[in-house]
């Protein structure tokens, strides 16, 4: 309670020189409006293209399409990374062959992929759901090894004792032994595929929230980049925070990593 | 019990490394030749989709000799090998004193954590379009958006490992009078050195990200640069190539950092 008085002199210091620093800048045309708007002119700008189209569409159609296409390519890497992932912490051999391909494949960088998901899928939802793909899969597979290396063998043998079949054993045993891990993959995930699909739609997609960034600086306005920014790390944040709510659901009922 | 598992486990790994290293290789003759056959032999892959191996070689060799999209292999790894090195050493020099300073002082963390949790949820790939409207396509402008996708990770780790540190060696050593500078050199520093080096990989793996990124909205030279112009010219081969230097580059930029971790570790261990 002592700490807390003490400290937030600090943090209110910092927020009040932030913003006055840049609005004071601004505002004493230190730079030009087409270097760096203040942050009203941003909040302005964001406001305005929420009701008016912007490359097309409104701020908030922008969002969506670009949303849609992070849950297809999260989904499917979470529901194809999972499965190879407990495969890999069940099956001895299935771990020896996969891991070659596995540890090549990490190094390449997500955005490495996009002219390959472009000239394969299009530009359309196919290629940037590839990106994501690319992006989300490595901590889908890496989380459900690691968990599934955590679980208890004897488990396993008492399941198979008791006549359990490999899926059932990998639906009621692997899975939720490996689940508090899986859940804490997922949410890694989720953010490297935000961050390619933003990418991907700077590159070669003409939707969507990256597109408006890049017609922004095609434009030459940083207010509009900016307030897609916000818009992208207000984004972001949300759906980092609906995973940590899974995980603290997960962690409660099946206990920690 | 431990004992046991540890030496049986111990026993099966030296039993398994050959065994790994021999599936491993025949899982990459298999990919090799599982390439081969689909692309030459059987001609099930049109080459504008995926390249054949010879034209994967040809590829390499233009770009030893000829060049494209503005240079040769040389040139262009270059050119994205100091970007990345001159960006990423920029925001770990600033990253890790700052992270250090905000696990050392409880009001350090109170003044930049506000900033920082304001910034941390923008994408660094998201930085490009506006680093791009404030330098243009420069070598500054990837500079800037290296240095912000390899800052995040290199102050948070370092913050954690000092705010972890282990409380017990601090206080020994300052009941054996150590003055601050000792504490920070002799039981901070190398206390919280595993999960800096922690940060350093993961900010590392982020400068590469986010070049690539960089260079395909906008470059002259550099592996981005010919992975677009490849991309462009629908040439195939070209793009794996660009791939694989990407890859082989991440990984040899990552054992670098391994050899100093390694070094720095025994150098803080050592007499």
């Amino acid at each position: 309670m002592r700490r807390r008085r003490t400290l937030w002199p600090y943090a209110l210091t910092s927020i009040v020189l932030f913003f006055g620093l840049w609005q004071g800048v601004v505002s004493a045309g230190l730079v030009s409006n087409f270097v760096l708007p203040s942050p009203v002119e941003v909040l302005d700008r964001l406001w305005t293209m929420a009701n008016r189209p912007f490359a097309g569409f409104l701020i908030q159609e922008h969002l969506a399409s670009s949303f849609l296409r992070f849950f297809y390519g999260f989904a499917l890497a979470a529901i194809i990374g999972i499965p190879v992932g407990l495969a890999m912490g069940r099956f001895r051999l299935f771990e020896e062959f996969f891991t070659p391909l596995f540890e090549s494949y990490r190094y390449i960088a997500p955005l490495a992929w996009v002219p390959f998901a472009a000239l394969w899928f299009g530009t359309g939802i196919g290629g940037p759901i590839m990106v994501i793909f690319t992006g989300a899969f490595a901590p889908c597979v890496l989380n459900a090894y690691r968990g599934a290396q955590l679980v208890d063998r004897y488990l396993i043998e008492a399941a198979q004792t008791h006549g359990a079949g490999e899926f059932r054993i990998a639906r009621e045993v692997l899975l939720p032994g490996a689940l508090p891990s899986i859940v804490a993959g997922l949410r890694v995930s989720a953010g490297l595929g935000w961050q390619s699909l933003i990418g991907a739609e700077l590159i070669v997609v003409s939707s969507g929230i990256g597109y408006v960034l890049v017609v922004g600086q095609q434009n030459l306005s940083p207010d509009i980049v900016m307030a897609s920014m916000l818009v992208i790390g207000l984004t972001g944040l949300v759906i980092d925070y609906l995973l940590r709510f899974a995980e603290a659901r997960v962690r409660a009922k099946w206990g920690a990593a | 019990m431990v004992a046991t598992t540890e030496s049986s486990s111990a026993g099966r790994r030296r039993l398994r490394l050959p065994r790994q290293l021999l599936i491993g290789l025949a899982t990459v003759v298999l990919m090799l030749a599982l390439w081969y056959m689909l692309t030459t032999s059987l001609g099930v892959i049109d080459p504008n989709r995926f390249p054949s191996p010879g034209q994967f070689f040809a590829a390499l060799e233009q770009m030893m000799t000829t060049g494209y999209a503005g240079g040769n292999l040389i040139d262009h790894l270059l050119r994205s090998l100091v970007l990345v090195v001159s960006g990423f050493l920029v925001a770990v020099a600033v990253g890790v004193p700052l992270g250090f300073a905000m696990g050392y002082d409880k009001r350090a963390e109170a003044f930049f954590n506000p900033i920082f949790l304001l910034l941390r949820p923008i994408p660094p790939l998201a930085w490009i379009p506006l680093a791009i409207v404030w330098l243009g396509i420069t070598d500054a402008s990837k500079m800037l958006v290296i240095f912000v996708s390899a800052f995040v990770p290199s102050v948070i780790n370092t913050f954690t490992g000092v705010r972890n540190v282990n409380r017990t060696l601090v206080e020994a050593a300052q009941v054996h009078g150590a003055t601050r500078g000792r504490l920070i050199r002799e039981v901070y520093f190398p206390d919280a050195l595993p999960l800096i080096f922690t940060g350093l990989r993961l900010s590392l793996q982020a400068s590469w990200t986010t070049l690539v990124a960089a260079e395909l909205v906008g470059a002259f030279l550099g592996l981005g640069r010919v992975l677009s112009t490849a991309y462009r010219d629908i040439n195939t081969a070209m793009i794996l190539l660009a791939m694989v230097v990407i890859a082989i580059a991440g990984a040899l930029t990552t054992q670098a950092l391994g050899i100093v971790e390694r070094r720095l570790i025994k150098w803080r261990t050592g007499p």
